[in-house]
């Protein structure tokens, strides 16, 4: 008997396409015959970030060649929606009466060609009446200006208001020897998938078809059905290939709500592609917190008291951001640390600037950041080592359900060891013998040395289960159906092993179907780091069981005992025991079955709770003292997933995460100016990280699996981008903390670097 | 008003291919792509920021989204699609596989091309000339740290093989 394909390297069987032909993403559907003759969609855009809309003038652009249709809000008659999160802020899909974000989509153009688009689309005149803009989060919660009227203030969701308790205030550190304040800018970021939204539609005998770029195809169907008034049977979602999504592909937006509405009228398919500098206005953003924290403890580093207040920016709509930080952030803000007492309130903003929503991490970095932030003030203040202050401080190895003091059930976590790991990976002496060495000879390349250990929530979003399904086929081959939807993750690869590991039916006769709403009717999508620890937990248990339903039906075909039974998971044949000679294969069986209902088995997969993945990682930095310069040299990262399905695939989760968490800290950020106009709207100006800019990263081992599933599975999505931002950024602090320096906000550009050195010497 | 309809040919991954109709002001991409139904070649930003829609022209690497179609003329370009024409997969494309170096994909095909346009020109290539060599093709999903193994282990095998 081979070994356990589990735990193993295997390569990616998704890969081939997408080197030799490209992958199919949804504006490369020229093929689709149900989309032949579409015409194209393009938006108008609100090119102020506050305003009363006064008129709307389409005749020029009705005129220009290739027009097929403009449409307002009033052409489409389209009602005001509330949001989810407060029902007081409405909107009009297209903007009606207010735009509220620079890129608020006020019309729409129907064009035979995409570029003909583009220029209608300019053709098309909006009058505006000016209102103030308010850009900033603690300026709109004094403001008289309300961006949503009905909602009365521009506070739209406040964690006192469920009921969770307010701050005390300075009354919770009675008692400390020392008091540590700090205001923490985590700031607001683009998701920047690759590909950018796109959409395709088209009605099909009265159903309509949509292509969507998305992460959850089940989700957006019934986003869509409430927009349209459709009922479920009136409507498929079909899941191209999908070119990253970082959570800002989760919900569906109104340009993508719009399209069915459109296209029925025109009685024309339809397909949408935003631009990039349309996408970095339209696309959610991440991120856009405040955070006012107050850390304070004894002069030994024991830490006695921790309280933040998080200023959450939810852009123009009460949006999936809105949320993040009273049920993501607030809940992980007791972090890895058995600090005595816990506060945390969260208060939610509306600003006239793109709509936040969730990106990879999605509350929980922004957690972790707080709390590894002050550990650092703390442990400055004090005058301690920062990883001795942290070790004195943690919550000591569990490996049954700890609950904190904020009130979170963690499933299991080893803190301790992840950080003695780590500093031995990273040499840590070393590197603070020779940052003290810089520091004595008045280096003008500083080192600065940054450790964060982060605890964080994955698959935690209801409901905690999920929904898979495996089909065989006379010629022998499977079919997984899986309600995740994967974008990068390799769930092909994933799903393959197994079902195979279970059923012993070869990786490449498994086939993959996901995002298509009518073979996969129920699915919870991939977001949250939830798909191998439910998805995947699902595939094992829907093969588990279609295992047993082939032994019954060899029984009969062998004309044996089902427990004499046995599965030859080499061969992938069921024979009784003691005769494989004699054999049946599931192609045997498939076809045996099939006119009795086939050989296919639907399971559910639910979890008893969400996982908590924890971990710690080391960044070291050198700063140029005079330009403010910082490089990043090494990353260590210790990631502890559970038990680990496919090392490559962690690989590649890790080291994508890092990068993106590391872009946050040193480079990345959208900026608007005083009137609210984007700053940082295409890929020039924003400043993505590319290969020039990350160190090579170290990646560190650990598992310690979780009991809530089967696989022994955690997330390992989100992980690396929650480690690693506040390492980085403690790294570069550490750097000139000898100068004098304190703090220094993300992103730690070399000129907030060199001005927070120049401010530190006067 | 001057007739801006471009009739042109275009030899792609070797075989001549005829432009017909199109306006003269459409990008190299927007012809692979719509005009010649060629969709490797991938637009992620479409003002040479991001590196998707890297093809050959003439054996050097530029972003197709910001050369003309019709200025292509008389040139050969070789796309995604035209790196491994016989089916057999390039070595390049062997390592991305074996390192993971693939996860959405939507970067991917610009990524290979740029990646054998570095070892055409410079087959030993130092970390630092390969991060600077592939700093024009951003990507989102991977960290690029499963690229440059790839890039590594095509170097070592390539000088293995010409021992």
């Amino acid at each position: 008997m081979a070994g356990s394909i589990l735990g193993n390297r295997v390569i990616r069987k998704e890969d081939p396409k997408f080197l030799t032909t490209g992958g199919e993403y949804v504006d490369d559907l020229l093929g689709e015959p149900l989309l032949a003759g579409a015409a194209h969609v393009t938006y108008v855009r609100s090119t102020v970030a506050h305003g009363r809309i006064i008129g709307i003038d389409a005749s020029d652009a009705l005129s220009a060649p290739g027009v097929i249709a403009v449409y307002t809000a009033a052409d489409l008659e389209l009602q005001a929606m509330p949001a989810t999160f407060n029902p007081g802020a409405k909107r009009t899909l297209l903007a009606s009466d207010k735009v509220r974000f620079v890129g608020e989509p006020v019309a729409a153009v129907v064009t035979e060609t995409r570029e003909q688009g583009e220029d209608a689309a300019e053709m098309v005149v909006v009058d505006y009446d000016m209102l103030p803009v308010l850009v900033d989060m603690e300026e709109a919660m004094t403001s008289s200006t309300i961006i949503f009227e009905e909602c009365g203030s521009n506070v739209v969701f406040d964690s006192t208001a469920l009921g969770m308790p307010d701050n005390t205030g300075d009354a919770l550190f009675e008692g400390c020897e020392v008091v540590v304040k700090g205001r923490f800018i985590n700031q607001r970021v683009a998701p920047c998938p690759l590909e950018v939204r796109g959409s395709a539609v088209a009605w099909v005998d009265g159903r309509l078809y949509q292509w969507l770029s998305t992460q959850h195809a089940q989700g957006a169907k019934d986003g869509i059905m409430a927009t349209l008034g459709l009922s479920a049977d009136q409507l498929r979602v079909i899941t191209p290939d999908v070119g990253g999504g970082f959570g800002a592909k989760i919900g569906v937006y109104p340009e993508e709500s719009l399209l069915g509405m459109m296209s029925k009228k025109l009685g024309r398919p339809l397909r949408w592609r935003e631009t990039r500098s349309e996408s970095m206005l339209g696309m959610g953003h991440g991120r856009g917190q405040i955070q006012y924290v107050t850390i304070g403890g004894n002069r030994d580093g024991k830490v006695l008291a921790y309280q933040m207040h998080v200023l959450q920016d939810c852009g123009a709509w009460v949006d999936m951001g809105t949320i993040l930080a009273p049920f993501m952030t607030r809940p992980m803000s007791s972090a890895v640390y058995a600090f005595p007492k816990v506060e945390c309130r969260t208060t939610s903003i509306v600003t006239n600037t793109t709509p936040t929503t969730a990106y990879r991490g999605a509350g929980r970095p922004e957690a972790t950041a707080a709390a590894e932030r002050a550990m650092d003030m703390f442990a400055l203040e004090i005058g301690k080592d920062p990883a001795d202050v942290r070790r004195m401080n943690l919550i000591p190895k569990f490996l049954d359900k700890h609950t904190t003091v904020i009130g979170q059930t963690y499933d299991v976590g080893d803190y301790e060891t992840a950080l003695d790991k780590v500093l031995a990976a990273a040499d840590y002496k070393s590197l603070r013998a020779e940052q003290a060495k810089r520091r004595a000879s008045g280096d003008v390349k500083q080192l600065g040395v940054g450790v964060s250990i982060y605890v964080e929530i994955t698959g935690g979003v209801p409901p905690m289960g999920e929904t898979a399904k495996i089909e065989v086929q006379e010629n022998g081959r499977a079919i997984v159906y899986t309600g995740t939807s994967p974008h990068g993750q390799g769930h092909a690869t994933s799903w393959s092993m197994i079902a195979s590991e279970q059923t012993g039916i070869p990786m490449d006769m498994i086939d993959l179907v996901w995002g298509d709403t009518d073979l996969v009717p129920v699915g919870g999508g991939t977001m949250g780091s939830r798909s191998l620890q439910q998805g995947g937990a699902a595939v094992n248990l829907a093969s588990i069981e279609l295992v047993d339903q082939a032994k019954k039906l060899a029984a009969r075909l062998l004309e044996a005992n089902e427990a004499d039974i046995e599965l030859d998971r080499d061969r992938g044949v069921f024979h009784v025991s003691g005769t494989p000679a004699i054999a049946k294969s599931w192609a045997d069986l498939a076809t045996a079955a099939k006119g009795d209902g086939g050989l296919s088995q639907e399971s559910r997969f639910t979890a008893e709770g969400a996982s908590f993945p924890f971990g710690a990682h080391v960044a070291v930095v050198e700063v140029d003292t005079e330009t403010g310069k910082v490089r990043h040299l090494r990353h260590v990262a210790l990631d502890d997933a559970g038990r680990v399905l496919n090392p490559l695939l962690l690989e590649g989760q890790i080291h994508g995460g890092v990068a993106q968490g590391t872009a946050q800290a040193l480079l990345e950020e959208v900026r608007y100016d005083s009137d609210g106009n984007p700053i940082t709207s295409n890929l020039a100006d924003y400043a993505f990280i590319s290969a020039a800019e990350l160190p090579s990263f170290e990646v560190v081992h650990m598992e310690t699996p979780t009991y809530l599933n089967p696989l022994g599975a955690k997330g390992i999505g989100e992980s690396g981008t929650i480690g690693s931002t506040p390492a980085v950024q403690s790294a570069v602090v550490d750097a000139v903390s000898h100068l004098g320096v304190k703090h220094i906000d993300m992103p730690a550009t070399s000129e907030r670097v060199w001005a927070a050195i120049m401010s530190a010497k006067s | 008003m001057t007739d801006t309809t471009g009739f042109y040919d275009l030899v792609v991954n070797g075989e001549r291919r005829q432009v017909r109709d199109s306006w003269v002001g459409e990008s190299l991409l927007y012809v692979l792509r719509e005009r010649l139904g060629l969709m490797g070649s991938k637009g992620a930003c479409e003002q040479g920021e991001c590196g998707s829609c890297t093809v050959l022209l003439d054996d050097e690497a530029v972003c197709s989204c910001l050369v003309l179609g019709a200025s292509a003329v008389g040139s050969d370009v070789v796309t995604i699609e035209g790196l491994a024409p016989h089916g057999a997969p390039t070595d390049v494309q062997l390592a991305f596989v074996e390192h993971g170096a693939v996860q959405c994909g939507f970067c991917t095909p610009g990524l290979v091309v740029a990646v054998h346009h570095l070892l055409e020109r410079n087959p030993d290539p130092s970390a630092i000339e390969t991060r600077e060599a592939l700093s024009g093709n951003i990507c989102r999903c991977t960290g690029y740290g499963r690229i440059f193994a790839a890039v590594e282990t095509v170097v070592a095998l390539r000088k293995g093989a010409g021992k």
